[in-house]
């Protein structure tokens, strides 16, 4: 009997991303830089372990090579996690899950607001995903899916980073940092240990720090990459640790969400109370302890559950549709419910469909987020121009932040939009 | 193995599919009204739903019922998402194992979850299905809504309690 008869719900998921090992692990779907990142920490530590690590436990101490191990590790452990795992992926929603749906029905609209411990928040529709998005959540472009809690996409690490795998890549960023610390420091020295036997003579290379990089070229290289790349990590794992003291995410910090001048606009209008995050729990240690060790929200994608079969109780199915119908008998789920040749097909055409569909409403939101983009650098809207550049050419995420959300001024963006829409 | 119990729980869950017709909260479909308890953000973003009671099942239940159910199930919600010492320490230790915990056991929320699963299987047993309403897991919406399903009455006046022995148990 072949092994494969069923169809597993990774293989008919509706965004964009990439499932290995028959749905155990999921990717966005260009892992390439993710790939660039595992080759540059595992190289520069192989290197370290190869020719810095023998010299230092031998003349220093054998815990250096340990620390480092340890560090390098948790780092590596860190990194997989983040990047293969769900980072909290809202399925998509049953049409008429949010409300008035369906062919020829009105659309529902285009926002909702809901109070959120006293302050307003307004959730949006998602056209895509067909639902409003929870607060928090937003849709990341390049996956096609609503995260939850949505931080940022980051190339990196191939994936998006939300509500699930923020601990992990945060734990992955500082991690990074003292590795990056740790073998920088270890490779310099041992390039000074070298240089100090060297001047007291009778090294192989000669005197001096030229002799030292003579007798190991790998330390000086190890040291280049980890002193280039230390700079970087150590800025992003400042700013993260501030993100989670204050229990923001950096989408919600670039937008401002929270800033005082968006939250008076806010509340002049809704007639509520003072701004500020409604999320925080006031205290910055609080904050962290809960972004960094709470509970862990488990994953809602089911990737390797099994497609078809029947919601609801047998005796249900028996009482609705009695004797006309033999082909959709209530089969136990263990057996085949279709054969899995039509069952192929009927999925496959399914799920082309689905793409198309998305692909559609994503070209649409495209336009409108471009418009909205427009509008709002001229009208000194949410965002500011000046600062998205920065953002885009410094961390490689213009796209990882979904466009539409920058509010534009009201009145303007919406004609632009709307041919394209129609 | 908790894949294992997500795999089956979830095994029922499908891609939505057949003819609907506009409506508010409710959609009929081939199976029946379909209400649906959305999520109340009024506390933040844990998972907790709305008490409301819906006017389609007012024929079929009570009020006080229904509310409790509802009600049950926001507390599980509510521990699920709470974060006492134990859940901060579960945490702790996942990091400093680097997360090689997760390999082998199963996490506070999930062990919830798994409560959350057996108490609406227990109460769709014993109250709903009999009625002819049954209540979907909401971790087979993923979290977003309660589905609740009503059958037409002619077709379920029988059902009793001796044939939801077939009752998928988790």
């Amino acid at each position: 009997m072949a092994r494969r008869r069923v169809t597993r719900r990774w293989e008919v998921f509706a965004g964009r991303n990439r499932f290995w090992c028959d749905g155990r692990l999921m990717t966005a779907p260009h892992p390439a830089v993710f790939l660039l990142t595992l080759a540059l920490i595992t190289g520069t530590c192989a290197l370290h372990f190869a020719f810095d690590c023998p010299y230092l436990a031998a003349r220093v101490s054998p815990a250096l090579p340990a620390g480092g191990a340890a560090l390098a590790l948790l780092t590596l452990s860190a990194l997989l996690r983040t990047a293969l795992s769900d980072p909290g992926i809202i399925p998509r929603a049953a049409p008429g899950e949010a409300g008035a749906e369906g062919p020829g029905a009105r659309p529902p609209p285009r926002a909702r607001e809901v109070l959120v411990r006293g302050r307003p928040v307004k959730l949006k529709y998602c056209f895509t995903c067909k639902m409003f998005r929870p607060p928090r959540a937003s849709h990341c472009s390049l996956c096609d899916n609503c995260v939850e809690r949505f931080d940022h996409h980051c190339p990196w690490v191939g994936n998006c980073v939300g509500r699930r795998n923020y601990r992990h890549f945060y734990t992955f960023v500082v991690s990074l940092s003292f590795l990056a610390v740790w073998v920088f420091a270890s490779a310099v020295a041992h390039l000074a240990l070298l240089a100090r036997a060297g001047a007291a003579g009778g090294a192989a290379g000669g005197a001096g720090l030229a002799g030292a990089l003579r007798a190991s070229p790998a330390s000086a290289l190890v040291a280049a990459v980890s002193f280039l790349s230390v700079w970087s990590v150590l800025g992003l794992a400042g700013f993260h640790t501030y993100l989670a003291s204050t229990d923001q995410t950096t989408n919600e910090d670039i937008k401002g969400s929270f800033s005082l001048r968006r939250a008076g606009a806010r509340a002049g209008a809704a007639g509520a109370g003072a701004g500020g995050n409604p999320y925080s729990r006031g205290n910055p240690c609080a904050n962290c302890w809960h972004v960094l060790c709470g509970p862990l929200p488990p994953s809602l994608l089911d990737r390797r559950g099994v497609v078809p079969g029947e919601e609801l109780p047998p005796q249900f199915v028996v009482t609705v549709c009695p004797a006309p119908a033999p082909a959709p008998a209530p089969a136990p789920p263990a057996a085949p419910p279709l054969t899995p040749a039509a069952a192929n097909g009927a999925l496959s055409s399914h799920r082309h469909a689905y793409m198309n569909h998305s692909l559609d409403l994503d070209l649409q939101e495209l336009c409108v987020g471009a418009g909205a983009a427009g509008a709002g650098g001229a009208g000194a809207g949410g965002l500011s121009a000046s600062r998205l550049r920065l953002l885009q050419d410094t961390t490689m995420i213009d796209a990882a932040l979904d466009l539409d959300e920058p509010e534009p001024p009201p009145a303007a963006p919406a004609a632009p939009a709307a041919p394209a829409r129609a | 193995m908790k894949g294992d119990y997500l795999a089956k729980n979830m095994a029922n869950n499908r891609i939505p599919s057949g003819p609907n017709t506009p409506g508010s909260q409710q959609t009929p479909t081939h199976q029946g009204i379909k209400v649906f308890i959305q999520r109340d953000y009024s506390e933040g973003t844990a998972v907790k739903f709305q008490t409301r009671f819906p006017a389609e099942l007012e024929d079929r239940i009570d009020r006080q019922t229904f509310e409790y159910t509802m009600e049950r199930l926001n507390e599980h919600f509510e521990m699920a998402e709470s974060a006492d010492c134990s859940t901060y320490c579960e945490g702790c230790l996942a990091c400093l194992t680097a997360y090689f915990i997760y390999i082998c056991t199963e996490t506070h929320y999930e062990k919830h979850l798994r409560k959350v699963s057996k108490f609406i299987a227990t109460q769709n047993e014993r109250i709903y299905n009999p009625r002819g309403i049954h209540i979907t897991d909401p971790i087979l919406r993923g979290l977003r809504v309660i589905e609740i399903t009503i059958i037409d009455p002619p077709n379920c006046q029988s059902p009793t309690g001796n044939s939801t022995g077939q009752l998928r148990h988790t």
